[in-house]
């Protein structure tokens, strides 16, 4: 039982932090931008994050937990937006290749979040040695009334945000204006054109929202799933790797992405969990959330089903034509 | 006949494009609570002046007054705030998305939706005029008749009252057609104006009060329906016979070269495009295609081709060397190459999918080649001493050999394909619009290249919109009408009006005494 | 009447082309815009004149024998990747699984090496090596193009997910094989014996692995240009209802292609393994797999071009970590620079697709 609960624990800490980037990442592809940038975009928001709360901490003898807390979200946020913002001026306006562009994203969110996480970790005296405790407990505190609640009363609030986004945002896209707007954009932008529609505001701010919202994620990443630290190990990497493959488990649905998530936490943990496992078969069970993935990939382009299929015009550029 | 003032009034328009001109000088008047047919033919020009109107292009000269006021219509979005709505051959819908949320779609409104409001405001509407539309279905659910239906009450969700329809029932069964008729006939006692570009005649004398004929882009008059019948409509249309002077030599001992029996196509959404054709392709002649765009020519060739499915039918080819016959039905262009069969198609879409835009002269005379020899390697010299033979027989306009395709004009373009085709010497020839956009001087190189081909004793089956040329051209006319073989003529002493009349109802006049 | 028109301030048209010179020289010009932009970040985080961090890295990628020897080491590797998805590249299919390939050929590789190192002799090892990589790597990619040839499946995300399928592949074989035991590392592969290790030719160790890559530049340009497979990978890519027009088999040319990329990528593999690390480690690819995608993009998938390209970036690599150690910063520098020039050169290839017009007053009608 203890090991239940302890693996649900890992698995919704695990899961809240993909599924941030997952919830964003939904919006900027319902756009019909496939941005393979998610893991830049989580390495800036982390250590912006982390960059802002640590130089407020360093520079006061009392860091108050809520002004490291805000400090840091408005940082991620900064470098989220911006993150998207690049991706969204070259593809869309100076119409560079979706894929490429991302990649390089990512590339150098990688690099900027290593050089400064090492800068950051050489100020503070060596690696690891970075603790920002006053924001990264702030950002931990769990909320008052579920205090008592078993597993419950261990969760930051960021686990309750992340939800509450999710269901935000499948109310936006389902049964908002904006959102069907939106979702028209993403599956034929020479209709929504016809209809008035302004193609190119859309794109923009779906790829940079649902970049500050994936930022988000990897804020919550350095907060609370590492404690307010830097390790120089790709361990956001992986993660943003793990959110872009929920977006299609999830089959572009918010809500679906939620237990989604989770589930993926639950398979990245179980080989811990399941004991008499040799280290190597321990590897091949976090595989899973891959495979799964590539599964239901497979299984929606054969049954065809329309609610499950990719935004029709995912990855493809639009140019109007000239009169 | 009392008349209001007209609700649209278009002065003058002119449109062209590069050196077509496909209005010139049109005036036409829309009028609320009346039914317009906009009649011609492929090129006539009637689609560009609707498209002129809903905003698609903007004319070189001439004004436009809807509502008394003179207007400028910029953009498709200009036009709703005028009250007009075109619906298009091609819908624009979503597919994931219900009819609902694809009619209201760009409306400016409240942030959060309210579909039940959507949906009782939809079906009011259909009650209103006895559409017939579940605003919940999806789109992809949805057969070719109800995505037009969504598309009709789109513009009227918007406010239109004045509804252009480009050619409605080109996709509709005969039920539908009347369903739809229906309809208009609700809209027009509403007060709504209605104008539809068509080019069948019997529904423009079952639906239209008025009609006004295009041709060539000039207007050549307009009538009330009841003051005019299919015979003197198709003379507006097709106009006088005008004498080309193009070469028809006489065929050497025709023999059967492809023989299609009961051949039945659909197309992708279902709907038959051909019914129950059966012909003979005789070796050393033209066979002519003739028929309105949409009556299934391009299915006809494309199954033949290998390029589209059947339903039913064979396509029996008989070997020219030693009479064996090959049943082509079914079998794919690489399958039909491989048995040997020389047949040669150039496409109606010749950047699309008869060249490579993106690929140099010699490139694509390999598209045919490539695979002769042993080698792994490509042999670019034959394919290169191709394309300098063609370019200078057929006088191509081109700065060289590597530059792409897509950068010729439309007549070089056609050049280089029909050059390429015909030089494997192929035993059955199909061309599709083979002059369509081209020159006076390009025209007649064509002509030249598949009289000697038919002098080689290839079987040719040419499709083309222009009555004149297949009058002058073709040894036989099949005329095709909404997918049936309406009437097989001699092209010799062929009467222009009747096959008009063939191609827009089947058989023709029943009161002419038909040759086929 | 007149209509007047109001023309757009602004207004973007397509070029029609663009001659080879014109284009590197916007090239260049990104290019050294990236670097002036670098130039100005560097000297706002560590306040050091640029001109002698650039002296430094070239230092660093020249500054020795040995040092140019691991330069061109680590080119031909990028290099090698970008050959292997120019044919896929070519045919419009977007193999983002080359990491994945890489490790996979990797772990074939590593296999021989580690079962039959006692008992073969190294060239039958090479020979059983390049044989099974190649197949492990085809087969990688193979199953993405299946999918997509039979059922349209989308291979962005597929290749991408291989990629991590195979990533935890190699942590499952590192643990399978560590040594020494608790280490989680592969370590040295027959370190005593070198067994299954490329030779040294002419005393240098890394010239076997640029002669394999050499012969692989010329021969897919080669097989791009001159083969009828390769005319095929052309039409499919640049007109595929063209390709069904004359009868190509669509469907195979899609699979037969993503089986050759996947290979050559597996190949890749094989070099690194056996004749660079000479281990299998999540890190044997190290990111290069998405690298060469760049790589294979800008250079417009002619393999001759991905020399220069593969060499820029490597020199920018390498070039950060000397920086790092000379001046005591962190190495993660040249990804943040690599980024940067990268999306000045992205965005600059703007310029040689399309022309700005700039309004000039009003037109009448």
């Amino acid at each position: 039982m203890e090991q239940i609960l302890s693996l649900t624990q890992a698995a919704l800490v695990f899961g809240t932090v993909i599924l941030f980037g997952a919830v964003g990442e939904i919006l900027t592809e319902k756009s019909g931008n496939l941005n393979l940038g998610v893991p830049g975009i989580m390495y800036l928001g982390g250590i912006a994050g982390l960059a802002g709360s640590f130089m407020y901490e360093m520079s006061t003898a009392n860091p108050i937990p809520l002004v490291g807390l805000l400090i840091a979200l408005l940082c991620t946020l900064a470098a989220s937006l911006l993150g998207g913002l690049i991706y969204s001026f070259l593809t869309i306006t100076l119409r560079a290749n979706q894929n490429v562009t991302g990649l390089t994203l990512t590339i150098f969110g990688s690099g900027v979040a290593n050089f400064f996480g090492g800068a950051m970790n050489t100020m503070a005296g060596g690696v690891g040695q970075i603790s920002v405790a006053a924001t990264s407990g702030a950002y931990r505190a769990t909320l008052p009334f579920l205090d008592n609640v078993g597993v419950l009363s261990s969760l930051g609030f960021m686990v309750y945000v992340a939800l509450i986004l999710a269901f935000v945002m499948s109310w936006f896209l389902n049964k908002t204006r904006m959102g069907l707007n939106l979702r028209s954009v993403g599956e034929n932008p020479a209709t929504a054109d016809a209809v008035g529609i302004n193609v190119t505001k859309y794109k923009y701010m779906a790829t940079c929202i649902g970049a500050a919202i994936t930022g988000l994620g990897g804020l919550y990443y350095v907060m609370d799933y590492i404690k307010g630290t830097w390790a120089n190990d790709a361990g956001i990497e992986r993660l943003g790797w793990l959110a872009v493959a929920l977006v299609i488990f999830a089959r572009w649905k918010p809500k679906q992405a939620i237990w989604g998530s989770y589930l993926f936490g639950v398979l990245f943990w179980l080989y811990f969990y399941i004991g008499g496992l040799t280290r190597s078969s321990q590897e091949l069970f976090k595989m899973l959330p891959y495979v799964v993935t590539i599964v239901v990939l497979i299984v929606v382009s054969i049954r065809r089903k329309h609610e499950n299929q990719p935004p029709e015009s995912l990855g493809l550029p639009y140019f109007r034509e000239d009169r | 006949m009392q008349r209001d003032k007209a609700t649209v009034s278009m002065r003058n328009i002119t449109k062209t494009f590069g050196s077509v001109l496909a209005n010139e000088h049109v005036n036409l008047d829309i009028y609320k609570g009346e039914i317009l047919a906009l009649l011609g033919e492929n090129g006539s020009g009637k689609t560009t002046l609707m498209n002129i109107l809903s905003g698609i292009y903007f004319p070189d000269t001439g004004h436009i007054r809807v509502n008394g006021q003179e207007v400028s219509i910029r953009s498709p979005k200009d036009v709703y705030r005028l009250g007009i709505g075109m619906v298009h051959q091609h819908f624009k819908l979503v597919n994931v998305l219900t009819a609902a949320e694809n009619i209201i779609l760009g409306m400016p409104g409240k942030g959060k939706l309210d579909l039940k409001a959507v949906g009782e405001q939809i079906l009011k509407i259909c009650n209103l005029y006895g559409f017939d539309i579940n605003p919940e279905q999806k789109v992809y659910d949805m057969s070719v008749s109800q995505k037009q239906t969504v598309e009709i009450v789109k513009v009227l969700y918007r406010g239109a009252d004045i509804l252009i329809l480009d050619e409605p029932t080109a996709v509709l069964t005969p039920q539908e057609t009347e369903k739809l008729f229906c309809v208009l006939r609700n809209l027009r006692k509403d007060g709504k104006a209605i104008v539809i570009i068509t080019h069948k005649l019997h529904e423009v004398e079952e639906i239209s009060d008025r009609v006004a004929v295009l041709r060539r882009g000039v207007n050549v008059g307009e009538l009330a329906t009841k003051d005019t019948n299919a015979a003197e409509m198709t003379n507006m249309m097709v106009g006088h016979a005008v004498s080309l002077n193009i070469a028809r030599p006489e065929p050497k001992d025709p023999q059967p070269r492809l023989v299609v029996d009961h051949l039945t196509v659909k197309d992708a959404d279902g709907v038959v495009r051909l019914a129950d054709v059966s012909f003979t392709a005789n070796s050393g002649e033209v066979l002519g295609i003739a028929g309105i765009s949409g009556c299934g020519q391009k299915e006809l060739l494309e199954s033949i081709a290998g390029l589209e499915p059947l339903e039913q039918g064979s396509i029996r080819y008989i070997r020219p060397e030693d009479g064996k016959e090959f049943d082509l039905a079914g079998m794919n262009p690489r399958e039909i190459f491989d048995l040997g069969v020389k047949l040669s198609f150039v496409p109606e879409d010749r950047l699309g999918m008869g060249l490579v835009g993106n690929m140099d002269l010699t490139n694509n005379m390999m598209l045919r080649s490539f695979r002769n020899g042993k080698s792994v390697f490509t042999d670019r010299k034959s394919p290169r001493n191709l394309a300098h033979r063609v370019v200078s027989e057929l006088e191509v306009n081109t700065p060289g050999l590597t530059i792409p395709v897509r950068k010729l004009s439309g007549g070089n373009v056609q050049k280089v394909l029909v050059g390429r085709e015909i030089s494997s010497s192929p035993t059955v020839l199909m061309t599709a619009y083979a002059v369509r956009g081209l020159d006076i001087n390009s025209s007649y190189t064509i002509y030249h290249l598949i009289n000697k081909q038919k002098e080689k004793g290839a079987a040719v089956i040419f499709v083309g919109e222009d009555l004149d040329v297949l009058l002058e051209l073709c040894d036989r006319i099949l005329v095709l009408c909404d997918g049936r073989i309406s009437g097989i003529v001699p092209g010799v002493g062929a009467d222009k009006n009747e096959i008009g009349l063939m191609m827009t109802s089947h058989g023709g006049d029943k009161s002419h005494d038909s040759n086929s | 009447m007149t209509q007047t028109h109001k023309v757009p301030f602004m207004r973007i048209a397509k070029r029609e082309s663009m001659p080879l010179w014109h284009s590197l020289l916007i090239w260049l010009i990104g290019l050294v815009l990236a670097l002036a932009v670098s130039a100005i970040v560097i000297y706002a985080i560590v306040h050091l004149n640029p001109i002698k961090i650039y002296t430094a890295m070239f230092e660093g990628n020249f500054g020795s024998e040995r040092r140019a020897w691991v330069f061109l080491r680590d080119m031909v590797m990028l290099l090698c990747i970008g050959i292997g998805l120019a044919p896929a590249f070519r045919m419009r299919f977007w193999n983002i699984g080359a990491e994945g390939q890489i490790l996979i050929g990797g772990i074939a590789t590593a296999a021989v090496m580690i079962y039959g190192g006692a008992t073969m002799p190294t060239w039958a090892l090479l020979v059983l090596s390049v044989v099974v990589s190649c197949i492990a790597g085809a087969i990688w990619g193979g199953i993405p193009g299946a999918f997509k040839a039979r059922y349209g499946t989308n291979e962005t995300l597929f290749t991408l997910m291989m990629n991590y399928v195979a990533i935890q592949l190699t942590s499952f074989f590192v643990a399978v094989w560590e040594n020494p035991y608790g280490s989680n590392t592969v370590g040295v592969i027959n370190q005593q014996t070198q067994a299954g290790w490329f030779p040294a030719i002419l005393g240098q160790k890394y010239l076997l692995n640029i002669l394999i890559v050499m012969v692989l530049t010329v021969a897919m340009f080669i097989y791009l240009r001159y083969s009828k497979h390769g005319y095929e990978i052309a039409v499919v890519g640049e007109s595929e209802k063209t390709a069904r027009y004359i009868g190509i088999n669509v469907n195979k040319v899609i699979l037969r292609t993503m089986m050759l990329s996947g290979a050559i990528c597996g190949l890749t593999g094989f070099i690194t393994v056996a004749g660079s690390s000479h281990t299998i480690s999540t890190s044997t690819a190290g990111g290069s797999g998405f690298t060469a995608i760049i790589v294979a993009w800008l250079a417009k998938f002619n393999t001759f071009v991905m020399i220069l390209v593969a060499g820029l970036l490597v020199f920018l690599e390498k070039g950060a970590i000397q920086i790092a150690s000379q001046y005591n910063l962190n190495d993660y520098a040249s990804e943040m620079i690599t980024g940067i020039i990268l999306f000045f050169i992205l965005g600059s290839e703007f310029f040689t697709h399309y022309r700005l017009i700039f309004r000039r007053g009003k037109e009448v009608e």
